[in-house]
């Protein structure tokens, strides 16, 4: 790998467009809108097209102001369609942009002996060759995209600050919006608008197939790690920079380990980015698979747990004699290797202990159990006289309900002395 | 849309007649391949399409197409190692399918086991495996045998290189697309109106999604040649979504849909054969949009119009009922039929203007009469009418008072709406129930409501 000036560059424009994509994509996943960014990305491209063929020159206000018209005539067709015609939003949302991409296409195509934007472009980007096209400020020679992108983040920051709460209440709860004076509409077509020129700033240098990808997955991504509004702005933002920075890596790095030049960067931001939505998809601290799949673990081992010691006392109760692994294992219907642990967890604690090849209840799991079971049978008794059913599902509702009563639920259950099949209730006993 | 035409005029040149000719009755053997394979692809797409759009998949359809490219670029690197060209369409074909099928699991990976929705699932599988797509094709680019320059073709479609043997391939998909929707035209159907009722009758949901999702799939990656992966998601729902607007049966909707399918697709590859310089797929896709613009607004069922004028009919009769109702109101108060304009406008808030405006209307209907300048008289005609309006506005009225408990100074605005509407049958059960007289008093003082 060789790293240069130039690789310097095009990390700094790909994470700049990244993060102005990512602020108005976050509002947008939030809204479920996620997919309008994706048409308005699409429709861009007449809006510049027809800017050309009007103005005849690559004016980039001319271009700006095409791309805007064509943006917000995109959100209001897609939204008369969805009204009017009585449309699902999806599919009103496929006939506007594939309809005005395919015009694009046509103009472009028609024009294209005396024009220098071709649709393979406007798709894929040229970030690559985006350092070449420079702009002189103060003596220094610095790339037009990271001018471009760079004045496009900083307005999105500003845009994003000064219409934080607007922004915020009409997304979660329009209703709320409109009751404060804030038209949600205004909202809309104002997000729209900074979709749009979110769009054609970044499209040109760095494709719109990337300025999709930021638009809507590190916003996804971000979701899937906090609630908090600013929290998801400011994760989106990070998310999208360091997808940048990865991707221009992953680009000039990867394909060379297998012979290979070097790939598409604007691709590769937008693989970076998919694979940061893994990242956070499995491992997420708050909604990851793995977290899940660990509660769950632990639930499981818990109840489990609980499942045993119940198991111990109401054998104890009847005086009969103690239990083997083998057997506890079959009793609850659990497997062995979990029920192996589970006994070892609760020696541990000091629950149970092993006497010979049977398992007996210590006081202190003695203690725990009454608890349990007293639960377990004054539920029993609620539900009798509340939702009376047969005794055999009586049993299996409040095993199952046994396992999350807390205290006080516990106590506000009653103190009946008998449960519904005539067994004693026990008392608590203090640990 | 017009107006890009225009601009483009001046670099526009007209085909000859003699051209035309040719191109229309196919005599070159190019024309020919393009236009019967694209018409075959377009009523298939349109088929499937629908129930595409009534499933409410419209966009995943979208995703899916852009998740073909990594499958293409890769089929297209197996097939390179393996020795081959890399070329063969079936080949690219089959890892486009294979992608295809791989980004729909995905997205309902992501709604299953996220909290994200539908859209945020279908933008990340769009875009990511998109992207990686493109990564890809560079990569295949520098494959040292073979060449990759014509996989590009896949993402705007390039139709004018289609073979006879790609012809026959939408030809192949046409017909088992056709035939399969036959077989289970009924299943499919259910499976998009109500999903419960179908699961209830024993199909499953499931097995019936997987189905509809692979016909799409193979639609789509056979548009792909064509139309290209951008835009291929327009084949399938804008002639599903214009034949919509014609009809309100599945059955003629169905036909609709691959008619006008059909139809966009023959004349996309006819004009792009005749103008120079006009790619097929988005000409297609325009034309699609074009008739969804006329369907949008002509449509019998449910169109612009169509509606408009149903709803302009229905303000007119209940302005007519409205007048009727105030001058019976008027003449039942001096008992007799004469009555001026003044004793009208106080009773509504309306304008002196709009009250003459529409007694000159019943006067054409022939329900009342202009006797002086200044007086009106109701005609025999004009009486059995109001009275009718009035007896159903003042039957619910003291339906509304017996029964929902509203006080009789607020139930005529809520009679008002209802009164337009009430049938015969309903007037008849409110008469059962309420014992009201021929011709039931008013439970509240007449004048403007307030």
């Amino acid at each position: 790998m060789n790293w240069t000036t130039i690789d310097t560059w095009i990390v700094f424009m790909g994470a700049m467009c990244a993060a102005s994509c990512a602020i108005p994509g976050t509002v947008l996943v939030l809204r479920r809108m996620s997919l309008m960014g994706d048409a308005i990305s699409h429709t861009v491209l007449p809006g510049i097209a027809v800017a050309f063929l009007i103005t005849g020159s690559r004016d980039p206000a001319a271009m700006l102001i095409g791309a805007v018209v064509v943006g917000l005539l995109t959100a209001f067709l897609v939204q008369t369609i969805q009204s009017l015609g009585k449309v699902e939003v999806g599919a009103s949302m496929g006939i506007v942009f594939t309809v005005l991409f395919a015009f694009g296409l046509i103009l472009m195509r028609r024009a294209v002996d005396h024009v220098d934007i071709d649709p393979d472009c406007v798709l894929y980007g040229a970030i690559e060759l985006a350092w070449f096209d420079q702009v002189h400020i103060a003596g220094m020679g610095v790339p037009r995209g990271f001018v471009v992108n760079g004045v496009m983040l900083i307005s999105n920051i500003v845009l994003i600050l000064v219409f934080y709460k607007e922004f915020k209440i009409t997304s979660f709860d329009p209703s709320l919006a409109k009751t404060q004076g804030i038209r949600p509409s205004i909202m809309h077509y104002l997000l729209m608008t900074m979709t749009a020129v979110t769009a054609v700033a970044a499209f040109e240098t760095v494709g719109s197939i990337l300025v999709v990808a930021m638009f809507i997955v590190p916003a996804a991504t971000a979701y899937l790690i906090s609630d908090k509004y600013g929290v998801l702005m400011c994760l989106s933002v990070a998310i999208a920079i360091i997808a940048a920075a990865l991707g221009h890596l992953g680009a000039i790095t990867i394909p060379l380990w297998f012979g290979f030049s070097g790939t598409s960067t604007a691709g590769s931001m937008a693989v970076a980015a998919g694979f940061l939505f893994v990242v956070a998809w499995i491992g997420s601290p708050k909604y990851g698979l793995l977290t899940r799949a660990v509660h769950r673990i632990e639930l499981r081992v818990r109840i489990l747990r609980e499942d045993v010691l119940g198991v111990l006392w109401r054998l104890e109760e009847r005086k009969q004699v103690a239990i083997q692994s083998m057997q506890l294992a079959t009793a609850i219907g659990a497997n062995p290797l979990m029920m192996r642990f589970v006994l070892l967890r609760l020696v541990n604690q000091g629950r149970i202990a092993k006497f010979g090849k049977c398992w007996l209840l210590t006081d202190q799991g003695r203690s725990f159990a009454t608890t349990l079971v007293r639960t377990h049978r004054l539920w029993e008794v609620y539900l009798d006289k509340h939702f009376p059913q047969d005794q055999h599902q009586l049993h299996h509702s409040a095993s199952r309900l046994e396992h999350v009563t807390t205290e006080s639920m516990q106590s506000a259950l009653g103190d009946a002395r008998t449960d519904p099949h005539g067994s004693i209730v026990p008392e608590n006993e203090d640990v | 849309m017009t107006g890009g035409h225009s601009l483009s005029d001046a670099s526009l040149t007209l085909p000859s007649l003699e051209q035309c000719i040719r191109v229309l009755t196919l005599e070159d053997y190019n024309t020919r391949v393009v236009v019967l394979g694209v018409m075959a692809l377009g009523a298939a797409a349109g088929l499937i399409g629908t129930f595409l759009l009534l499933r409410k998949r419209a966009l995943t359809a979208d995703a899916l197409s852009h998740a073909t490219l990594p499958g293409i670029a890769i089929a297209f690197m197996v097939m390179v190692a393996m020795g081959g060209e890399g070329k063969s369409l079936v080949g690219l074909l089959i890892g486009a399918f294979v992608f295809g099928c791989i980004g729909i699991l995905l997205i309902l990976a992501i709604r299953h086991t996220t909290r994200l929705k539908d859209d945020a699932a279908i933008g990340i599988v769009l875009s990511v495996l998109f992207g990686l797509g493109l990564c890809l094709l560079r990569i295949a680019s520098e494959f040292p045998s073979g060449s990759a320059s014509g996989l590009g073709g896949f993402i705007f479609g390039k139709a004018a290189s289609m073979v006879a043997s790609d012809a026959l391939v939408m030809a192949g998909v046409a017909v088992v697309v056709l035939v399969a929707t036959c077989m289970l035209c009924k299943e499919l159907t259910l499976l998009c109106f109500d999903e419960e009722f179908s699961s209830v009758q024993g199909w499953s949901v499931l097995l019936l999604d997987i189905v509809l999702m692979s016909l799409v799939t193979v639609v789509t990656v056979v548009a792909l040649q064509s139309v290209g992966l951008v835009l291929a998601v327009a084949m399938l729902i804008i002639p599903a979504a214009s034949a919509k607007y014609w009809t309100r049966r599945i059955t003629s909707m169905l036909i609709a849909a691959a008619i006008i399918g059909c139809l966009s697709g023959w004349l996309g590859a006819v004009v792009s054969a005749l103008v120079p310089r006009m790619p097929t797929g988005p000409i297609i896709v325009l034309l699609c949009g074009f008739w969804f613009v006329i369907s949008f607004i002509f449509g019998s069922n449910d169109g612009l119009l169509v509606r408009q004028f149903l709803r302009w009919s229905l303000n007119k009769r209940i302005a007519r009922q409205h007048i009727l109702r105030a001058v019976w109101e008027v003449c039942e108060q001096h008992t007799d039929s004469e009555f001026g304009v003044h004793e009208v406008v106080r009773l509504r808030s309306w304008h002196t203007r709009t009250v003459k405006r529409l007694l000159r209307k019943s006067v054409a209907k022939g329900y009342v009469a202009r006797k002086s300048p200044t007086t009106w008289r109701m005609t025999e005609k004009g009486r059995v009418e109001a009275r009718r309006v009035a007896r159903n506005h003042r039957l619910w009225e003291i339906y509304l008072i017996n029964y929902a408990d509203i006080a009789p100074t607020h139930v005529d605005r809520d009679a008002d709406m209802i009164e337009h509407v009430l049938g015969p049958e309903l007037v008849e059960k409110l008469e059962k129930l309420l014992v009201a007289g021929d011709e039931p008093k008013s439970p509240h003082p007449i004048g403007a409501s307030g």
